[in-house]
């Protein structure tokens, strides 16, 4: 909304400087977007008077002017053609800045003579059009006066930020109503119109339904003369930025600007018959709007139709062909009250967005409608002649004006501040509510006002918002135990942990491009957003690996081709009954160590995914769980594997499939992982006690053994049977061999593995170890079928730890 | 070594020889030819038998004397070859310290979740508990319960991304604002309520300072009429930006706005100054807009089942990849969820810096 000044003080009686009046809107909740003052750099010129013009001894073209100015008289050499003897022009002083030029003007003899300063034309001004020789000033205009007086645009532009709620600020009688209440001014009153109605209208209106326009006036006014509006009112609405167009088109956007009402003008002879029609739209209408646009109307739209085709569509924007022109000189002037939600719903399918569809969807004083329909007619007979009908009306005003109780003692228990009650009433009386026993009774202008709270806001805005005091808060809610939950604080500590292993975290985005989500198996059309920004961000991931590998394609394209990244976020699926799980990924692509001088280069591979898995699985304190080799289509098939919890797959980890690698065009080898973190049951707390250390005194003792396996064991499995020998003795076991190849028979492997016994009550004799060694044997075969490997001994390594 | 004085004559040849010795090897052939069990030092204090004995004593005295000597020379010159040794090896086993180490991948922690960490400990002090809601959300929640009916002019306030309607029919969005989750909060749990909601958002709208995504904090506090008011709210959110920001006379200004959930509403600005570009928080004069906030409307706790005779309570909602670009100095939203790994890297935290009140403003 956007405003001027001087128009702003056609309503506000007031002596506030600008300053004032901008911080006060701000205050007000009207806040200020902006402020421009066109006038501020022609503010050092004004008007002189040229005394005497003589030639210049040295130059034909040249004059040497006596000039009376502002600041006494001067001698000017001047070069203008017009600089003549008696002329009204414009001085700039020394020290000013030409506007075009960027020049500031400086003391200069010009072919021997003095000259003091300069007189100076329209184009150094950088005002528009064109321009011959100085600025030839009216006779009578008085030496001093400012060069934006002389040319009347010195009004500073206001624009606001309005929000929703605030339809009567839409208007610049109401911001000054608004500024009046919170004490910057007097508001002034609108005038009274004195009309005189000498003839029944020609046009009648019906209105179908009332519920899309509860209230209607119209009347005819005929004989009326279209022409150019009259300079004060072109000035006005070309400041806000608006094109003046004709006497009364202009008259119906100052009405829209200066009251907030939007008002429409038909032209008579373009109505067919003699009902307007109000109505809902049909499906095969359109409607060839003011802006030239062809609209394609529907149901759900309010039309003004005649007897043969829609004239316009209500309350957003009229059609071309039944509007004024110069041509016009009988009128059909409409004002009415249309339903807020259809006018917003119309104007966003229709992408249209006009002044009236501003006010009519945040709701106009209807109220005041009779009021303005005779004030805007009384402005039409006085810049356009004619005579005026009686009003045809349609509907009514709200019989009621809203009541909210009036609860003065809650600006203090809602708002927190004290605020007498002789102020609370004070300002809402400025405001204009009444009040009726308990009850406060909104202004018409207000039908944002719903409640008692809204009263507070009221009170406290225009007090201004600094009076609250500050108070703290209670604190007999501590929470003792915790506020983040359980998940959330492992979740947390997760991600941590993961970059503390050397990963980035990262956040991407949580849509992604449908080719993407296709490879990870999303098909489902339920998370595809259905007005995306881009085909990029199309549809809610299925997994945080397809953002991770798009992320590290990126980076790569970036010459970073070796990457270690990490998400915790949320992917969709509609396979759970929660469609939004957290989750948690790592990405690891190329070199896992680099070449460096202590070697151990080496790539990444699945067993770095493992690792990452295996840590968010521990920091969510998953102690065991299943490895199976089914995993997700875009895995490498024989190179990676899930983690299973009973039924319910937990993890999934290892190389990622070929085909992925070409989809997202990267350089390998690349693993990851993706946890499901929300199917881990929680760890069971009991209490902050530890289980008790039990520190035994005897030395653990390692034996390492070698099997020969067929190709199909897994590795695991031979570990498993070795634990399940002895639970308590058997502390540990761990593969540290793999071999094929030479001395190997084929589809065997030698799988070698260090087993640690713990001696619980006395150190273990020759025999016992013999004997535990033995069930391991046999555990291993009977489980596995692997053999220990021929001409080992069991004890082939006497090694204690 | 000058020879002790009265060292008999017939050792001279081995004293010199000790002296003369410069291996460990050559030191334990002398120590075994004069002190092992045929050695020459052993047989003399073995053969004082064989010496008369009115001079016995004293010659046997000046023998184990004599052995002892050699016993304690040799331990010393034992001493002296070994350390030579040692520093001989020492001295070979040299390394260049100037190579690198061994590789090691630094990660980081990203500025979000750090943020995040960060107001999760700030609110913890005041009893919040954290909460969330789902990424998708119904119209309902995300629209209609907070007071924003449909085709009403407050939904062009935030551009919806909006997604197919659900199996049961419910009309969904992606949550344009955190505030759903104070419905979901309302409608299953009693008041008192403190909640603090961070969490992803989205708006149909991008450019340097506007992301499709980026994520929001919000909080509500609900409580019995008069025990939460509007200056509660004033002093939660002064508190907060001064812990945040470190800052301890951040003043903080409202200012009257709208917004449908809120009635009495305003928009929260802090003190700033900015100065070519360059934003310096602080009690400078000039305010920068952080978020929005407010009385949480009466309305919006009925349609959330909460009885608004008995309860009232604020609410307030703000960008934190906002506050964390004017905390870090990080310039552009984009750049959160680009994942380059050299921004990353740079505006990353070490994943030991956990936010702490106790360590100071919570970095």
């Amino acid at each position: 909304m956007k405003f001027t000044l001087s128009w702003l003080k056609k309503h506000l009686e007031t002596t506030a400087t600008l300053e004032e009046i901008s911080a006060r809107l701000t205050a007000l909740g009207l806040e200020v977007e902006g402020i421009e003052n066109p006038g501020e750099a022609l503010s050092p010129f004004t008007v002189c008077h040229i005394i005497e013009a003589k030639q210049h001894p040295n130059a034909d073209r040249l004059k040497v002017c006596e000039v009376e100015t502002k600041f006494g008289r001067k001698q000017i050499v001047c070069g203008a053609p017009n600089a003549r003897t008696g002329l009204k022009t414009v001085f700039a002083p020394e020290g000013s800045l030409i506007p075009a030029t960027g020049m500031v003007l400086k003391p200069s003899t010009i072919r021997g003579i003095d000259s003091c300063g300069m007189m100076v034309s329209g184009q150094e001004m950088g005002l528009p059009g064109e321009h011959k020789g100085i600025i030839e000033a009216p006779a009578d205009a008085p030496i001093g006066q400012s060069l934006t007086e002389l040319l009347g645009i010195n009004d500073v532009v206001i624009e606001i930020n309005l929000t929703p709620n605030r339809g009567d600020c839409a208007g610049v009688y109401g911001i000054a109503r608004d500024l009046a209440a919170s004490g910057l001014g007097t508001l002034k009153t609108l005038p009274t119109p004195t009309l005189h109605a000498t003839f029944p209208s020609s046009v009648s209106v019906r209105v179908e339904d009332e519920t899309l326009c509860p209230y209607f006036i119209g009347r005819v006014i005929r004989g009326v003369k279209n022409g150019p509006s009259p300079k004060w009112l072109q000035e006005a609405l070309k400041a806000i930025g608006l094109r003046p167009i004709s006497a009364l088109v202009d008259i119906t956007n100052y009405f829209s600007f200066d009251l907030a009402r939007p008002l429409h003008v038909f032209d008579l002879s373009k109505i067919h018959g003699s009902e307007l029609v109000v109505r809902a739209a049909k499906d095969d209408e359109t409607l060839v709007a003011l802006n030239d646009q062809t609209y394609s109307l529907t149901k759900g739209m309010t039309v003004i139709a005649d007897n043969q085709r829609v004239l316009a569509l209500a309350g957003v924007m009229g059609g071309k062909d039944s509007g004024c022109n110069m041509e016009t000189t009988d009128v059909f002037l409409e004002v009415a009250q249309f339903d807020p939600m259809t006018i917003a719903k119309t104007g966003r399918a229709l992408s249209i967005t006009s002044d009236a569809r501003y006010r009519f969807e945040r709701g106009i004083d209807a109220a005041a409608m009779p009021r303005y329909t005779d004030l805007a007619t009384q402005m039409i007979l006085e810049l356009c002649g004619g005579e005026a009908s009686q009003c045809v009306i349609a509907g009514a005003p709200p019989a009621q004006r809203k009541r909210v109780p009036f609860k003065p003692e809650y600006v203090k228990t809602l708002g927190g501040a004290d605020v007498s009650l002789e102020e609370i009433t004070g300002i809402l009386t400025r405001l204009g509510f009444e009040f009726e026993s308990t009850q406060a009774v909104a202004p018409s202008w207000r039908p944002d006002i719903v409640g008692s709270a809204d009263l507070v806001e009221e009170v406290l805005r225009v007090k201004g918002y600094d009076c609250l005091p500050v108070a703290q808060l209670e604190l007999t809610t501590i929470v003792a135990t915790s506020v983040v939950s359980p998940f959330q604080r492992i979740y947390s500590q997760a991600i941590r942990t993961l970059a503390s292993q050397g990963l980035m975290e990262c956040h991407n985005f949580s849509f992604i491009c449908n080719a993407h989500a296709l490879a990870f198996g999303m098909s489902d059309p339920q998370f595809a957003v259905i007005n995306p920004l881009s085909d990029d961000l199309a549809v809610m991931r299925p997994s945080l690996l397809a953002s991770l590998l798009a992320a590290a394609a990126r980076n790569q394209t970036r010459g970073f081709t070796s990457l270690a990244l990490c998400e915790a976020g949320t992917i969709f699926s509609a396979k759970e009954k929660n469609l939004e799980q957290r989750t948690i990924a790592t990405l690891r692509i190329g070199d896992a160590t680099v070449r460096q001088v202590q070697k151990g280069a080496r790539s990444v591979d699945a067993f770095d995914a493992k690792a990452d898995t295996l840590s968010v699985l521990e920091t969510f304190g998953v102690s065991s769980a299943q490895i199976i080799s089914d995993t997700p289509s875009y895995f490498h098939p024989g190179r990676s594997a899930c983690y299973k919890i009973g039924q319910t797959v937990v993890a999934c980890f290892g190389e990622l499939h070929p085909d992925i690698l070409k989809l997202f065009d990267l350089k390998g080898p690349v693993v990851g992982c993706e946890v499901y973190v929300e199917k881990i049951p929680l760890p069971k707390v009991k209490g902050h006690a530890r289980t008790t250390l039990k520190l035994l005194p005897f030395q653990p003792i390692s034996r390492d053994f070698a099997f020969i396996a067929n190709e199909s064991v897994a590795a695991e499995s031979i570990i498993k049977a070795i634990r399940n020998v002895e639970r308590t003795l058997i502390t540990d076991a761990r593969m540290f061999d793999e071999y094929r190849g030479k001395g190997m028979e084929e589809g065997k492997k030698s799988l070698a593995v260090c087993v640690t016994l713990q001696p619980q009550e006395k150190t273990f004799t020759d025999n016992e170890i013999e004997a535990i060694s033995q069930k391991i044997i046999a555990a291993v075969q009977k489980n596995t079928g692997a053999l220990l490997r021929s001409g080992e001994s069991a004890l082939s390594s006497d090694k204690t730890v | 070594m000058s020879l002790p004085l009265d060292l008999s004559p017939e050792l001279v040849d081995e004293y010199q020889a000790l002296e003369a010795t410069d291996s460990l090897q050559k030191l334990e052939e002398l120590r075994v030819s004069l002190l092992g069990k045929e050695g020459k030092l052993t047989l003399r204090v073995k053969d004082i038998a064989k010496v008369a004995p009115e001079q016995r004593k004293s010659e046997g005295q000046k023998r184990n004397q004599e052995k002892l000597l050699f016993e304690t020379l040799l331990q010393a010159k034992k001493a002296t070859l070994e350390k030579r040794a040692l520093d001989a090896r020492l001295q070979e086993e040299k390394i260049d310290l100037t190579l690198p180490i061994r590789h090691q991948s630094k990660g980081k922690i990203h500025p979000l979740t750090q943020t995040f960490d960060e107001i999760v400990e700030i609110f913890s002090q005041w009893g919040f508990v954290l909460a969330e809601g789902p990424q998708i959300e119904s119209d309902d929640f995300n629209f209609t319960k907070l007071n924003i009916p449909p085709n009403h002019p407050a939904r062009q306030m935030q551009d919806t991304f909006y997604m197919p309607t659900s199996e049961d029919g419910q009309e969904r969005v992606l949550r344009t604002h955190t505030s759903p989750v104070q419905v979901r909060t309302m409608l299953t749990q009693k008041p008192p309520i403190r909640i603090i909601v961070p969490g992803r958002v989205f708006r149909n709208d991008s450019d340097a300072t506007h992301s499709p995504q980026f994520h929001q904090l919000e909080a509500l506090v609900i409580d019995e009429i008069g025990k939460v008011t509007m200056a509660h709210l004033k002093g939660t959110l002064l508190n907060f930006f001064r812990i945040f920001f470190g800052i301890d006379d951040l003043p903080l200004r409202f200012r009257p706005s709208f917004f449908p959930f809120t009635e009495p509403s305003a928009e929260i600005d802090i003190g700033c100054r900015k100065n070519k570009g360059e934003l310096t928080l602080g009690n400078y004069g000039d305010w920068l807009e952080l978020g929005g906030c407010g009385m949480v409307n009466p309305l919006v706790l009925e349609n959330c089942g909460l009885d608004s005779t008995r309860y009232q309570g604020f609410a307030f909602g703000m960008g934190y990849d906002r506050m964390a670009m004017i905390k870090y100095g990080i310039p552009d939203i984009r750049g959160f969820f680009e994942s380059d790994v050299r921004w990353l890297s740079h505006y990353g935290f070490s994943p030991l810096d956990i936010p702490s009140l106790a360590k100071g403003s919570i970095r």
